[in-house]
């Protein structure tokens, strides 16, 4: 019984991560039709970036908890930038290529990202500097960490703030206009490559809160990091129903719980013949038997809400 | 009517799809506050000479003065900046917003907080977008859906997803409204409240350009009128003159017995 609490809190984080990088890739998809495999890149890059201005700044003498926002803040800067950039020169010049053209770009960016990322900080496992101090609690048995906490306020609030900014400003209505009918759209006034722009840095930015999120988590990075994550972050996109924004958080969450209660039962559902290292299973079986029985996802309709 | 300024002037416009001629050569004049008819059988390029103008199709020849500059060929946004709004035959809203959101779209070209606008949340850009809601609720009103505001597009009726339409275009404030058959599929009752509201936008300072299969619609709205048959221009003159134009006659009944 304790197992089963505890597990469903890690996958509750686990899975609050996992739905902050789906909702990179889901809001690209409902605007433009394209899965933007290298976000998974971005989001290393982000965590990559916060050690190193983190460290820096921990080095001088800066308090950690001051550091760490400092890092958050840098890391999306750099993020969005990338975003930006991977939209304005990979992926826009292919906006009317064939379907296939602008996937496979995708790939290659993110192995560029990633080449790039290895050369700037090496090949090694680097450990993330601790931003506050990780106090242990305890509720039936279960317990959960200080960082833990953390993360899942630090999700809360800033998916509010993209459900805010996607239903509540301007901005978010030419999101939300683009994604249902791109040539109406521009004959009202709203200018898709703009709209598509922000779609990525928005993105990208929560990308990068992701990627520190990852990094205070874990207590390591690496510049291969982004591939798995940004694996089954993609399949949490899916799970949810790819272009929908409830369903990338929904998807994440759910994704999350099953890995970690997976994980947790896994030995005992095998007579021990596989342990919980084996919990990679569970997101791609998920990914499989989704686009086999459901393609559309949980939440996802033909005429979806896509944004 | 002649001394009026041009607001829009088509020079050859010409389009091709594969081997069909959906516009061969078409070059017509509207006049500020006019209502211009533009009529034809079903196929003879209305709806291309339109997406032509809106910038959602690139002319294969020709082009457009508007308010005597030209205009841009695939930009639909730059369309809209200089001041052309459209309907469309078959309604083109965003269903899944609400009728007052679809509006709110409209307001786009016309106000100008960004990215950063919306993150930051600063007074410039809440004034701003409270200003959107206010107009989006008066050219609600304006067209007489304001009851329906909170409903999602796909969920009104017919007629009131045409008015919807119009108010959606009305909101880009457009020097040159076209609308494309805006009574295809009403009643009597309906086409008669819709011919009192376009005439109120005229009178509110609006040129329009009239789509319409409804021939007495047309013939009793139009200040003058220009009928396409086969992609070409056959005829531009007052209604009076076009009703009886033997051209006219055979292109919609066919040869003269």
């Amino acid at each position: 019984m304790d197992i089963l609490l505890q597990q469903i809190i890690n996958g509750l984080v686990q899975g609050a991560i996992y739905a902050m990088v789906a909702l990179g890739y889901t809001m690209v998809y409902g605007i433009m039709g394209l899965i933007n495999f290298a976000h998974g890149e971005v989001v290393m890059i982000g965590t990559l970036v916060a050690i190193t201005v983190i460290t820096l700044l921990v080095g001088a003498g800066v308090p950690p908890a001051m550091a760490g926002a400092c890092g958050v803040v840098a890391a999306a800067a750099v993020c969005m930038i990338i975003g930006w950039s991977l939209e304005r020169v990979a992926y826009r010049p292919l906006r009317n290529a064939q379907r296939l053209a602008p996937l496979i770009t995708a790939i290659g960016c993110s192995i560029v990202l990633q080449n790039v990322a290895m050369m700037v900080w090496g090949r090694n496992y680097m450990t993330f500097p601790p931003l506050i101090a990780k106090t242990q609690f305890e509720i039936a048995g279960a317990s959960f960490t200080s960082v833990q906490v953390l993360i899942l306020l630090v999700a809360s609030v800033s998916m509010g703030g993209l459900l805010f900014l996607v239903y509540r400003t301007k901005l978010g209505m030419a999101m939300r206009a683009t994604a249902q009918n791109p040539a109406v759209a521009g004959l009202m006034g709203v200018n898709a490559n703009r709209v598509i722009s922000s779609a990525f840095v928005v993105g990208s930015a929560l990308g990068a809160v992701a990627g520190v999120m990852v990094g205070t988590y874990y207590e390591i990075a690496h510049y291969q990091m982004g591939f798995m994550l940004g694996l089954k972050a993609f399949t949490a996109a899916v799970l949810g129903g790819i272009g929908n924004l409830a369903g990338a958080m929904a998807g994440g969450l759910l994704l999350g719980l099953i890995e970690a209660l997976g994980a947790g039962y896994i030995g005992d559902l095998t007579g021990g013949f596989l342990g919980s290292h084996y919990q990679d299973i569970f997101a791609f079986a998920v990914l499989i038997v989704v686009l086999m029985f459901r393609p559309s996802g949980l939440f996802g309709e033909k005429t979806g809400d896509r944004a | 009517m002649n001394a009026l300024p041009v607001l829009l002037e088509a020079q050859g416009v010409a389009k091709h799809f594969g081997g069909v001629k959906a516009l061969r050569d078409v070059s017509l004049t509207i006049r500020k506050g006019e209502i211009y008819g533009l009529i034809g059988p079903n196929g003879a390029g209305k709806t291309t000479f339109f997406n032509c103008m809106t910038g959602l199709y690139v002319p294969d020849g020709g082009g457009f003065l508007f308010d005597g500059l030209p205009l841009k060929a695939d930009a639909p946004h730059q369309a809209a900046e200089r001041g052309i709004a459209r309907t469309f035959q078959n309604i083109r809203l965003f269903g899944n917003m609400s009728a007052l959101e679809n509006v709110m779209v409209g307001r786009h070209v016309r106000t100008h907080a960004g990215v950063f606008g919306a993150v930051l949340r600063d007074r410039r850009t809440r004034d701003e977008e409270a200003a959107i809601a206010r107009r989006a609720e008066e050219l609600l009103h304006y067209v007489g859906i304001e009851d329906r505001a909170d409903d999602l597009a796909k969920n009104l009726s017919y007629g009131d997803q045409r008015r919807l339409e119009i108010a959606r275009a009305l909101a880009t404030e457009p020097k040159l409204l076209c609308l494309d058959e805006p009574a295809a599929g009403m009643n009597g009752t309906e086409t008669e409240e819709l011919r009192v509201l376009i005439e109120g936008i005229r009178k509110d300072g609006t040129t329009i350009l009239l789509i319409e299969h409804d021939v007495k619609l047309v013939m009793g709205l139009c200040d003058r009128v220009a009928v396409l048959d086969y992609g070409a221009l056959i005829i531009e003159d007052v209604p009076a003159v076009v009703q009886h134009d033997p051209r006219v006659i055979e292109a919609y009944i066919g040869v003269a017995a």
